[in-house]
């Protein structure tokens, strides 16, 4: 077995008197495709806002990379090699494509203030260096044809496929996609598994997908994980959570 | 036709993040500064300068500031009067403490007095946005403008409780003071002016600058690229405040002569919002443009019956010329909600295809 690179260890996260999740213990293991899957309101989306910090536990650890910690600003997630996309697309709205994929690299840029007021030497040439790896990425996705765009004005599976390139710009150990292929057609589907594939395999990166369509989630993810109003019913390879009754049960429901 | 990138090839990162890509906008700017630069000095009148395009850079000058933190940060001020009489009130004490140093350094230093004071204020934008935060930075223009009043060291316990220009020469000609002549005091607010749009534009481009325009369109997103909000927003704040101070302490050294706490008062606040908004949230071009119709354009409409030879008294010409910008700012943000530079991309565009409708 490969070197674990996640650990969520008992997490319960209430709201007030909502328990949205509940003592959710689960690992994903370094370069697998891991996805998180359940009914609508089972805890998915609030597990990854866990795991990136915008939400903090009550209870139970999280140990990324080996460190243990409870409480994280989501800009230390990202300092440490998490990044993520979002349901409903979060994207820079009036910046264009290329300056969207640009601010996934604000973590490498570290120029002072003086410099970048003149905009001369080390500024600059930050610049230009930053712009080549966004290229690359601009490249792999297939959207040189958008690159200055504004990106709000862009078709949503487009904009999807930008928001997967601004996270990929973090070069990120661990990336997250929620629901990555929400609303989209057959074919854009294919080209953003391919995507995902692709990253996971040329880049190395580990992935914790959120998707509903269960085609998908066979198909690429290595193990899965199964929530139902927020605890954990079932985990393991693709084909076993197939074949869980308590899966099954949660999906379609039981007879009373 | 004239207006074609065909042609233009860029063959670096380097050239293609120039601020001005296109071969024409460069022969354009160059127009204009050399027209700004020469042709200004020799052909206006002393009064054209003292009241048109010394208050027309000033006033850009401020809008750039506000424009900053409202439309790229999108952090909503209503206290940038006051953030003007910052810089104005600290450029006084430091040019009659320091009466030996020249007046340029005062009024650079004196900016850092307003962002220390935009900070401050800027405070509140950590926890709140919009409008409630428009509303708190109501606090700074209220308690700034008191201060001003009330605290007699500002203005060196003078009777009137105004701070005057100190006069002051570089270079052995006289820049401030009733003896400057208004081509020289032009040409000064000019040079600072240009100087400080080029550096906003640098700022913008480069990685602050994004870092505030990832804060305004979706803040959660910017966290997550690793933005604290924190620096984002109060550098916003900070440069801002910045821009605004200098452009206060111009506006008392080298517009009004001298000035009185009321003249930073809410209605300057308002009346550089407005400039903002008619210009172009987000639009540097689109500050000097709002400055044009907001504080321009009044003063031509007025001298209209005065150049037509028509006989009508002072304070009609004052009604109908009011009216007119009143319904003339509806229109234009009928047209275009998002401002004059809107307009103007938009112009560019079309001139870019013509003769066809869209490329």
């Amino acid at each position: 077995m490969s070197e674990e690179l996640l650990n969520v260890q008992n997490v319960t996260l209430r709201f007030g008197g909502v328990t949205a999740i509940e003592d959710i213990s689960f690992d994903i293991q370094k370069g697998e495709i891991r996805a998180i899957i359940g009914p609508n309101g089972a805890g998915k989306t609030s597990m990854l806002n866990v795991i990136n910090g915008f939400y903090h536990p009550q209870e139970g650890t999280i140990t990324f990379r080996g460190e243990t910690r409870r409480k994280m600003k989501p800009y230390e997630a990202a300092a440490s090699g998490i990044a993520r996309t979002f349901q409903n697309v979060a994207l820079f709205k009036n910046m264009s494509t290329l300056d969207n994929i640009m601010s996934g690299r604000s973590l490498k840029m570290n120029r002072g203030f003086i410099s970048q007021m003149f905009y001369y030497g080390p500024a600059r040439e930050e610049e230009i260096a930053q712009r080549k790896k966004v290229e690359e990425i601009i490249d792999f996705l297939e959207i040189p044809h958008i690159r200055r765009q504004p990106v709000g004005k862009l078709p949503y599976g487009l904009q999807k496929r930008v928001e997967l390139g601004r996270a990929l710009a973090l070069e990120p150990d661990l990336l997250l996609l929620d629901e990555p292929m929400a609303g989209m057609n057959l074919e854009e589907k294919e080209d953003m598994s391919r995507f995902i594939l692709d990253v996971n395999q040329q880049f190395g990166t580990t992935i914790a997908l959120i998707e509903h369509d269960m085609g998908v989630v066979m198909d690429l993810a290595d193990r899965v994980v199964v929530l139902d109003y927020g605890k954990k019913i079932g985990d393991g390879l693709p084909a076993e959570v197939q074949a869980d009754q308590a899966v099954i049960d949660a999906y379609l429901g039981v007879p009373h | 036709m004239f207006y074609r990138e065909a042609g233009q090839f860029k063959t670096s990162y380097k050239s293609d993040q120039a601020i001005f890509p296109i071969l024409q906008d460069r022969i354009g700017l160059g127009l204009i500064v050399a027209i700004a630069l020469i042709g200004i000095p020799f052909i206006a009148t002393d009064g054209f300068l003292n009241s048109i395009m010394i208050p027309f850079l000033i006033l850009a000058l401020a809008a750039i500031g506000l424009n900053i933190l409202t439309g790229y940060c999108g952090q909503l001020s209503l206290g940038t009067g006051a953030f003007m009489g910052v810089g104005a009130y600290s450029c006084y004490k430091l040019a009659t403490i320091f009466p030996d140093v020249t007046i340029l350094v005062h009024i650079l230093l004196s900016g850092f007095f307003a962002a220390a004071a935009g900070v401050i204020f800027g405070l509140p934008s950590l926890r709140i946005k919009g409008l409630y935060l428009a509303i708190t930075t109501l606090a700074a223009q209220f308690f700034l403008e008191w201060m001003f009043v009330r605290w007699g060291w500002l203005f060196n316990y003078n009777e009137s409780g105004a701070i005057q220009n100190v006069p002051q020469k570089l270079f052995g000609v006289q820049i401030t003071g009733a003896a400057a002549d208004p081509v020289t005091r032009y040409l000064v607010v000019l040079s600072i002016v240009v100087f400080l749009t080029w550096i906003a534009s640098n700022i913008i481009r480069g990685r602050i600058g994004r870092s505030w325009m990832m804060i305004r369109d979706m803040d959660i997103a910017a966290e997550l690229m690793g933005i604290k909000p924190l620096n984002a927003k109060l550098s916003a704040f900070a440069v801002s405040s910045y821009f605004c101070g200098v452009a206060g302490a111009l506006m008392v050294f080298f517009w009004l002569g001298s000035a009185e706490a009321d003249v930073f008062n809410i209605n300057l606040s308002f009346q550089v919002l407005f400039m903002v908004i008619i210009g172009g949230m987000g639009s540097l071009i689109g500050s000097f443009m709002g400055a044009a119709f907001i504080f321009v354009l009044p003063v031509v409409i007025r001298t209209i019956p005065r150049v037509l030879g028509l006989d009508i008294g002072g304070a009609t010409v004052e009604h109908v010329s009011t009216m007119a910008i009143g319904a003339l700012i509806v229109l234009f943000l009928i047209v275009e909600p998002h401002g004059l530079a809107r307009l103007w991309q938009i112009g560019k565009e079309k001139l870019r295809n013509w003769p066809f409708p869209y490329g």
